[in-house]
């Protein structure tokens, strides 16, 4: 099973046993991504910092 | 039973979870935040009787809580503990009220407060966030020099909550502190995290270690989960030359894949029979 990065564009290998929210990284450009899904089928985004709520 | 584990990120202990609810006969239910949406007063019914909330930041792990109850599931934790431990003031208040040694700690609203805060605390004091976790934008400030420079700063950023100062005592750590485990009902276990730089999160470096157990470490513990309205919490402890043991923090979203390991206690199971509430 395979991904887009959203960053280069290159395919990115998932795991067979992937799940939403797992981190990966690119292979070509190195950039974090976060597994999500979207009616069935797992796309990946770039990982954003999570957590820390500063009261924005 | 069918138990969600609803969480944001898939690290070791949400995986952990997932093989403990498998391993205790009852049905995973992963709930990725960020790939769905929770209904709350529409369609059809959630398809889980128990929530597990993992969600690492406290505004979606309340957000998801909060929908959970009211839509019936059994959640834990309950969207007010992780409200309470989501915010350091309000669980500095609550542990006060409760009588649980906790740090001398003050709320300005200006930075001339703060330093008067500071000088009725003695320095060296803390100034935190009220919220936000892994020891992140603490700072520490010797004396009034020092404080000034980080309000100047805090001041700065453009948020209300910038305008809130909490300043705590600072205690002198042995090198190392407690990070224990518990419910309203139980001490599960503990461990020392071992750092010689003041902030001893883990995530930011420090070793865990395996602590001594104690009728006085247990007792502190079950106090404390009652005091924030109980559930399974993971609370930080400093260990004061005068005052011996003093509860500095509590989470209520918390990792312990460093003192399951180190340890060898099924935390993620014990979690998982609480959420069951086994034994109720």
């Amino acid at each position: 099973m395979e991904a887009e990065c959203p960053i280069c564009g290159s395919p990115v290998e998932l795991p067979d046993d992937v799940m939403a929210g797992e981190l990966l990284e690119c292979p070509s450009c190195g950039a974090t991504l976060e597994v999500y899904e979207q009616d069935g089928t797992f796309l990946l985004r770039e990982a954003e910092e999570i957590g820390e709520d500063w009261g924005e | 039973m069918r138990i969600a584990l609803v969480y944001e990120r898939l690290r070791e202990e949400e995986r952990q979870i997932i093989r403990a609810i498998e391993k205790l006969g009852h049905e995973p239910v992963p709930l990725h935040l960020n790939s769905n949406f929770l209904p709350i007063n529409h369609g059809e019914t959630f398809g889980a009787e128990v929530a597990v909330i993992r969600a690492m930041s406290t505004a979606k792990a309340h957000a998801s809580a909060i929908t959970l109850s009211s839509l019936g599931v059994r959640v834990v934790n309950l969207p007010d503990v992780i409200a309470t431990c989501g915010n350091k003031l309000v669980t500095t208040a609550r542990l006060s009220e409760a009588g649980i040694p906790t740090p001398r700690t003050a709320v300005a609203f200006s930075l001339d407060g703060a330093l008067e805060a500071a000088e009725s605390i003695g320095y060296p004091v803390v100034v935190k966030p009220v919220n936000g976790s892994w020891g992140r934008l603490v700072s520490l400030a010797q004396d009034e020099e020092e404080l000034r420079t980080i309000l100047e700063h805090r001041e700065a950023i453009p948020s209300p909550y910038y305008r809130i100062h909490y300043i705590q005592e600072f205690i002198r750590k042995p090198g190392r502190d407690i990070r224990a485990y518990g419910t309203e009902k139980s001490f599960i276990t503990a461990i020392y995290r071992v750092s010689e730089h003041w902030v001893t999160n883990t995530a930011r470096g420090a070793r865990a270690v395996p602590a001594e157990p104690s009728e006085e470490l247990a007792d502190l513990v079950i106090r404390t989960a009652r005091a924030v309205g109980g559930g399974f919490l993971g609370i930080d402890i400093a260990e004061d030359e005068e005052r011996g043991l003093v509860v500095i923090e509590v989470n209520a979203v918390t990792e312990y894949k460093n003192a399951a390991r180190v340890t060898g206690v099924d935390i993620a199971g014990e979690l998982v029979r609480y959420a069951l509430g086994e034994g109720e």
